[in-house]
């Protein structure tokens, strides 16, 4: 490899060709600011558009600053990053972002974690030089996300996300100079276009023009209702995230505290997805047993792989895109939309609340489970099985409104019974989770013996496609996981062109699975920090007396009182589905 | 969007020239050209058709076409208009010139008549700076125009059109 010397803040530095200058700089410890710039390592997410010009430094004997973050070193370059020329170069451009930008932080949904708003602040802007033309942009409100594009500055991330790592091609660069804005094809309102709203151009963000569809208000007047009962569920990636909010380490896990907290803000009772998600094991397990078992039989009709289901931004991808293919997923419903309809049910006739009084409110790591739980199937005469799906964003807005001191809160447990959980759940949180936790099932039903180990390391890991053959006594089972859409589409073309070697393949539409979730927080282009939620998943699942999911004693009695079986007629009317062709 | 269909015929067109550029995201910009001066214009319909041949998102294809002032996404009038904004043309005077035309035909630049005669565009030097101000219409060029020639030209082609119409 050719090696590129140079000398930034005079300070020599070796490296190769190729490399940019923010790079070179980043390697010494000196740190060059950037606005639209956003590298997630090793997950192959890069955008440096060189649109903002905040990174520039000068060059010695260039006559025009460069932008550090898309110039690539040359030999005996000699690089200054922060001369006056540099740093007052990199606060006009902010002030001229500022002018043209609406100056609403106080009340601003993104206020505390705008990429912008730290900018503005590190360079020390108070005043802005430059007065003129504001642009105007109507707002754009879907089920799960809305754009305010007056607060677009352009930096091309959420593109990035939706074309090169999602492949849903929704957003776009439309319109020239100052008209300029991202858009949908035609201008079009998202929840007219193919957006499965994964929410990942949410996460990337650096400003407030992409945010979720805050439902926190909707959620304190149901609790402040008398003549409802109010039920939460908490997804298994939240307990992995929420601490962040309050300042805590990433990868801290807070699931007790995360529980003291929900019953302080008045939540009737309080329950976790993750029960839910022990259920869809059973469910798409036994799915998956039938299917298999009929292919070994030498059924032409059966079709295999089979997919998961349980993230309604792959559903909607899928019935947009490949819906020629909407019979290989599992019709398993999702952990969310399962416990929606247990409570609903079964929960609801245990207690003796009626339906109407019952309120259903989900903490998510996800944007788009607000649209999933507004899907018209998922409802009973408008009634809907999850009234409100939040993100762990919103629930952290929750319990701050609440003036609750979340670090010092005691750990306190689920109520039951739909807060007993196994192992096998909680890593429905990561990518890799749901299928191994569907082979700690199917392994045992299906050969009749004890799992001789439970982790699954060949199954685990961030590489956006995997592979791994299982061997269930004596029969070879491939498994291929997929996180991200762009690589869910390569799975998903092989199975088109028949190339497919699978027999069961997991999706994650977010790439890291639900810990990189559009609805979890920020994590500001800071890779590390899905790992280490991903190292606090397996922890939690490493520390559950129970791991797999058919030994949950309270799933085992929700069929004995309730179910019956899995996939019988009941829980194929309560726990399953069907898609729809949207192309 | 507005609801036009297109026909097996124009859809074949489209197809046509896609792959004569080998259906090459890279070659958009060509395929654009090329289809719009076929159709005269690129409405959302024939987005989506070239979007789905080169395997591109309809968003880019659309983003293309919005940052290229040549392309248009509203039919040109049978007659287009163009008024030359180069800086011989411009100083010469027209913007007084696109000014009579705009209120003479009432339509902005980039609109056509509602009869979908005419449709008034700009343009940026034609290579006639000797005869500025310049006005195209279609291929025809007219020199050192001013704004009490406009009515004129517009009459002229009206009348042009109401004899066709009635020879055909």
């Amino acid at each position: 490899m050719e090696m590129i010397n140079l000398t930034i803040d005079n300070k020599p530095v070796v490296v190769p060709y190729g490399t940019t200058i923010l790079k070179a700089a980043s390697g010494i410890g000196i740190d060059i600011p950037t606005l639209c710039y956003m590298k997630l390592d090793d997950m192959n997410i890069e955008n440096k558009p060189g649109g903002c010009r905040v990174c520039v430094v000068e060059v010695k004997g260039r006559r025009n600053l460069s932008p550090a973050c898309c110039t690539e070193v040359t030999e005996g370059m000699e690089v200054e990053t922060h001369t006056i020329r540099a740093v007052n170069a990199r606060r006009t451009v902010v002030e001229l972002i500022l002018s043209d930008h609406p100056a609403d932080c106080l009340i601003c949904a993104k206020s505390g974690n705008c990429d912008l708003q730290d900018m503005a602040h590190h360079l020390g802007v108070r005043k802005i030089h430059y007065e003129g033309e504001k642009s105007m942009y109507r707002e754009d409100t879907s089920p799960a996300i809305i754009r305010e594009i007056d607060k677009c500055i352009m930096c091309r991330r959420c593109e990035t996300m939706c074309n090169d790592v999602q492949t849903v091609g929704v957003l776009s660069a439309v319109n020239r100079g100052f008209h300029a804005v991202v858009a949908p094809a035609f201008e079009m309102n998202l929840d007219h276009s193919v957006c499965t709203y994964c929410g990942q151009c949410v996460a990337v963000c650096p400003t407030g023009a992409l945010t979720e569809v805050d439902e926190t208000g909707a959620v304190i007047r149901a609790l402040s209702d008398p003549t409802k009962t109010v039920i939460v569920q908490t997804a298994p990636a939240v307990r992995a995230a929420l601490g962040e909010e309050f300042g805590m380490e990433a990868g801290t896990l807070v699931t007790g505290k995360m529980v003291a907290a929900l019953r302080r803000l008045g939540f009737n009772y309080v329950f976790d997805t993750d029960f839910a998600a022990d259920l869809t094991i059973m469910e798409e397990g036994t799915e998956l047993l039938t299917r298999l078992s009929a292919f070994i039989a030498g059924d032409k009709k059966v079709k295999l792989p089979i997919l998961t289901s349980c993230c309604p931004a792959w559903v909607k991808f899928f019935e947009h895109s490949f819906p020629e293919l909407k019979d290989i997923p599992s019709t398993a419903r999702s952990p969310q939309q399962m416990f929606g309809s247990i409570a609903k049910t079964y929960f609801a006739d245990k207690i003796e609340v009626k339906r109407e009084n019952l309120v259903v409110v989900s903490i998510m790591p996800c944007v788009a489970k607000k649209y999933e739980s507004s899907r018209p199937e998922f409802s009973v005469n408008g009634n809907p099985d999850v009234d409100f799906a939040l993100t762990t964003r919103e629930l952290a807005r929750l319990i701050k409104l609440g003036n609750i001191d979340f670090k010092a809160l005691p750990n306190e447990d689920f109520d039951q019974p739909l807060g007993e959980s196994t192992g096998a759940a909680v890593i429905f949180g990561t990518t890799g989770g749901v299928i191994e936790a569907a082979v700690r099932t199917a392994y045992e039903i299906f050969t009749g013996k004890p799992l001789p180990r439970l982790d699954f390391e060949e199954l685990r890991g961030m590489d956006g496609l995997r592979k791994a053959t299982i061997d269930f006594n004596g029969t070879p089972i491939h498994i291929g996981i997929a996180h991200g859409l762009g690589n869910a589409r390569k799975l998903l073309e092989e199975i088109q062109a028949g190339k497919s070697e699978f027999h069961a393949i997991e999706i994650m539409s977010c790439p890291g699975g639900c810990i990189g979730g559009g609805g979890q927080p920020y994590h500001h282009g800071d890779a590390e920090i899905l790992k280490k939620r991903q190292r606090a998943i397996y922890s939690e699942d490493t520390n559950k007396t129970i791991r797999k999911s058919h030994e949950n004693p309270y799933i085992t009695k929700l069929y004995e009182e309730f179910l019956g079986a899995p996939n019988s007629e009941k829980s194929h009317h309560l726990l399953h589905t069907k898609y729809f062709d949207r192309s | 969007m507005p609801g036009i269909k297109l026909s097996e015929k124009t859809i074949g067109q489209i197809k046509t020239i896609c792959s004569d550029f080998g259906n090459q995201g890279s070659e958009l910009i060509n395929v654009l050209h090329q289809v719009q001066g076929k159709l005269g214009y690129l409405p959302a319909e024939v987005q989506e058709v070239i979007a789905k041949e080169l395997n591109i998102s309809v968003a880019k294809v659309y983003g293309v076409v919005t940052f290229y002032s040549y392309f248009t996404m509203i039919p040109l009038g049978e007659f287009p208009i163009s008024i030359c904004m180069g800086t011989a043309c411009y100083v010469r005077g027209s913007e007084q010139v696109l000014a009579e035309f705009k209120r003479q035909l009432k339509v902005e630049v980039g609109q056509s008549t509602p009869d979908g005669q005419f449709s008034l565009n700009c343009l940026r030097c034609v290579g006639a700076c000797g005869l500025a101000p310049v006005v195209m219409v279609g291929e025809k060029v007219f020199g050192r125009v001013s704004p009490q020639m406009v009515k004129n030209i517009i009459a002229d082609y009206k009348e042009g059109t109401a004899g066709e119409a009635k020879s055909a």
